[in-house]
């Protein structure tokens, strides 16, 4: 598949990650290439804490009897494992690692708008996290990561200011990437580069920057609200004192079902560049994926009360809320459709990208349409906080934005390393992801759906068999990720030099030497065609 | 650092940051920006304000009755107070345009003399409420109806604590404001802002300007909705 088999003609110091050493080199980095390599480093450290967190989660629930935690020390470690995961790694984490790597290079641009405001939003997204971290190590939080009032403000003994704090500015890094990237998509790209001729990568970052700016300020203050009515004795969440709970959980899922677009629109947006690269073939409906992104990030903000159908909400809003919930599978459906549509009659190569990319799919279809039973009034009751709701969300973003992380990570490990990673280990762990994945949460729906709650350490022996299952599955799941982990670093000493385009994909940031040099392309470069200009079969074949 | 690593083609202004094709295109990027920035602001302010409304919708005797305990006079001169700064503001970015030296760094001593006038006035106020022990927390008491000197509902306090967090979060957003301005005084004394480059003194003119804007919500909602006649 390789357009040039000859090695790229490289001048020594020629690239980013060599042009300066040392640490200040990184440290007091602008260029966004470095920074993403930062954010990398980064959201892997968290994503171990918070999977370490699993691991005591599934271990603990091996058993029916709660004999390896007690109650309050599992809740603090389904909090840890919920805020780092949330907070620390599926927020900035394809948006931070492969937008910012990305974005500039795929319209033509030399760096982000504002390169300091992103090495800025690095390092308050490491403070914010080890602030967080800080809180779990002197004793935990055990409110779970959705600081439900009044139990937050009021009762409970875990380090709730620390932790708030921490998520406030890590918030922050993550409101001044969105702006950082609308910014930068709007005014800097490439002659030429119309918005219907950008790469759908950058659509889905663009709305994915949309809902980070408008919603993340609004958990802000309500997290600074929980805040300050712990230590100043406020009541603005407080029943004694005429506050509501409710208003609470209404501005706090104002962002936070936004944020879970936050997490999925990158990936989808990754999830179209690796479908079209590997059916050789003009992406299919591109305006309607376009679109498509919007019109979730604009629904998304619609419908946050579906969280909320057993919390006293009224009848009719929840009417409300249902149906405009169920609206967001439209867009979804379309993007799903398109991507299956494309892959019909290409020329499929089944690489490890795609191997991600074909599990994201179904995985995500299958949390999208069980989101489909949660947004229905009547059902949601039945399984609302059991491990059906679990098993959903944990398909949409473990199965989905994970998947696609993985997949886009391996799809421009060549372009951000130089390396070419193991072809062989690679699908191994694309086979031992998905395996592992759905042995640990398939047997959640089925045992959410028989009415096993989360959230308790222990739980009826009639459920046993499923757990195990479960917990068997998320071992298998462990295994999967640290092979990457393995093959990754191995691969930046050992591995093959990769050549510019290794997958001879259209789009500019193909165009420039692997791993790009510090200004990102020697000349501006100017834009011709439509993204996505594969040749049919028939076309190479005449051509060729 | 990157930026050293390559300068900016030869023959660019020295303001000019080698990622941008031009002035006016780094300009665009700045001002564009910052209007998001002040999106997200509206947003921040906006749970707040949330708050309120519906809080002052369920407590309303409650919240009136608490909105008659601060002092009307103060809270009229504020508002003076920063709508003129506002207009100094404005007369800073104008003179920033000018690239006059003397011009920029007058107004913007004037508009950092009025933030503080504004700052020093919500001392008093939060001073009083101190006295009164109107703040909410431990030491609140519950305060008497100005008319009919019968205590107030219980959820008084919940203005108090509302009244405290949003204007409160207002001081904080005008002590950074200082802070810039004081940033944009050292700048402007070396000369650095000209006709050709002021984006500066523009981007920190559209916060002030924005600040202003959230105390002319503040006010009519704290200070005026059920006020009675003075």
């Amino acid at each position: 598949m390789t357009n040039s088999n000859a090695p790229p003609a490289r001048h020594p110091g020629a690239n980013y990650l060599n042009s300066s050493y040392g640490v200040r080199s990184w440290l007091l980095t602008s260029d966004h290439k470095r920074i993403a390599i930062m954010y990398l480093i980064g959201v892997t450290v968290f994503f171990a804490i918070g999977g370490l967190a699993a691991a005591l989660i599934r271990l603990e629930l091996l058993t029916p009897a709660g004999d390896v935690f007690q109650a309050e020390t599992y809740n603090k470690i389904f909090t840890t494992h919920g805020i780092m995961m949330v907070f620390f790694f599926m927020i900035p984490g394809i948006p931070a690692v492969l937008g910012n790597f990305l974005v500039p290079l795929m319209i033509g641009a030399k760096d982000l708008a504002f390169p300091r405001i992103n090495l800025l939003s690095w390092y308050l997204y490491i403070v914010g996290g080890l602030i967080a971290l800080w809180a779990v190590v002197h004793g935990g939080l055990d409110t779970g990561w959705t600081f439900y009032t009044p139990y937050s403000t009021v009762y409970s003994n875990g380090w709730v200011v620390v932790t708030a704090v921490g998520i406030f500015i890590a918030g922050f890094s993550s409101i001044l990437t969105g702006l950082n990237f609308l910014v930068t998509i709007h005014t800097m790209r490439a002659p030429g580069m119309g918005w219907t001729r950008m790469p759908l990568f950058c659509w889905g970052m663009y709305a994915a920057s949309i809902i980070q700016i408008l919603g993340t300020p609004v958990v802000a203050i309500t997290i600074l609200l929980v805040g300050a009515e712990r230590l100043f004795h406020l009541g603005i969440f407080d029943p004694a004192q005429g506050g509501d709970p409710v208003l609470f959980q209404h501005l706090f899922w104002f962002y936070s079902h936004p944020a879970v677009y936050i997490m999925i629109l990158p990936a989808m947006a990754v999830i179209s560049e690796l479908v079209t690269a590997f059916s050789r073939k003009p992406i299919f409906g591109y305006k309607f994926i376009a679109g498509s992104s919007i019109a979730i990030a604009v629904l998304s903000f619609l419908v946050w009360g579906h969280h909320m159908f057993v919390s006293g909400q009224s009848v009719y809003a929840g009417l409300v809320f249902s149906v405009l919930s169920f609206l967001v599978a439209i867009p979804s459906a379309i993007k799903v459709f398109n991507w299956t549509t494309t892959l019909y009659k290409g020329s499929v190569s089944y690489q490890t990208p795609l191997l991600y990319a074909l599990g994201f799919i179904g995985l995500f279809t299958f949390g999208g349409l069980t989101g489909l039973f949660l947004a229905c009034l009547g059902l949601d009751i039945h399984v609302h906080d059991t491990y059906f709701i679990v098993a959903h969300f944990h398909y949409i973003m473990v199965g989905g934005t994970i998947m696609a992380y993985l997949g886009g990570l391996h799809y421009w490990w060549p372009k951000i390393s130089g390396k070419m990673y193991p072809e062989y280990w690679s699908r191994v762990s694309a086979w031992v992801i998905f395996i592992g994945f759905n042995l640990t949460f398939f047997p959640q729906f089925i045992v959410g759906y028989l009415g096993m709650p989360r959230r308790y350490h222990a739980y009826p022996e009639e459920f046993q068999v499923l757990n195990v299952m479960s917990t068997a599955g998320a071992s298998i799941l462990g295994i999967g990720y640290l092979i990457p982990l393995v093959y990754f670093i191995w691969s930046m000493r050992y591995g093959q030099d990769a050549v510019d385009n290794p997958w001879g994909a259209t789009g500019l940031e193909w165009e420039t030497p692997s791993p790009p040099p510090t200004e990102n392309f020697p000349e501006t470069p100017a834009v011709t065609g439509k993204a996505y200009d594969y040749l049919t079969g028939r076309e190479e074949a005449a051509v060729g | 650092m990157a930026d050293a690593t390559h300068a900016a083609a030869p023959g660019a202004p020295p303001e000019l940051r080698h990622h941008f094709v031009d002035m006016e295109a780094q300009k665009e990027a700045s001002a564009l920006g910052m209007w998001i920035f002040l999106v997200t602001e509206v947003l921040f302010f906006g749970g707040m304000f949330t708050a309120y409304v519906i809080y002052r919708a369920s407590y309303t005797r409650a919240f009136e009755g608490a909105s008659n305990l601060l002092d009307l006079r103060l809270g009229a001169f504020n508002t003076v107070v920063l709508i003129v700064s506002s207009l100094t503001m404005a007369l800073a970015v104008w003179a920033g345009q000018q690239g006059r030296k003397s011009l920029i760094v007058l107004f913007l001593l004037l508009t950092i003399l009025l933030g503080s006038t504004f700052l020093g006035v919500k001392v008093i106020e939060y001073r009083q409420k101190f006295v009164h022990h109107e703040v909410p927390g431990p030491h609140f008491v519950v305060p008497l109806d100005e008319e009919t000197h019968q205590p107030l509902p219980r959820q008084s306090e919940m203005f108090f604590s509302l009244y405290f967090c949003m204007t409160g979060l207002h001081a904080l957003h005008m002590i950074i404001g200082i802070g810039l301005l004081l940033w944009l005084v050292a700048r402007a004394r070396r000369g650095e802002f000209t006709p050709r480059y002021n984006t500066p003194v523009d981007m920190v003119g559209l916060y002030w300007h924005f600040v202003d804007i959230v105390w002319i919500f503040l006010f009519p909602l704290l200070y005026l909705l059920g006020r009675h006649a003075l």
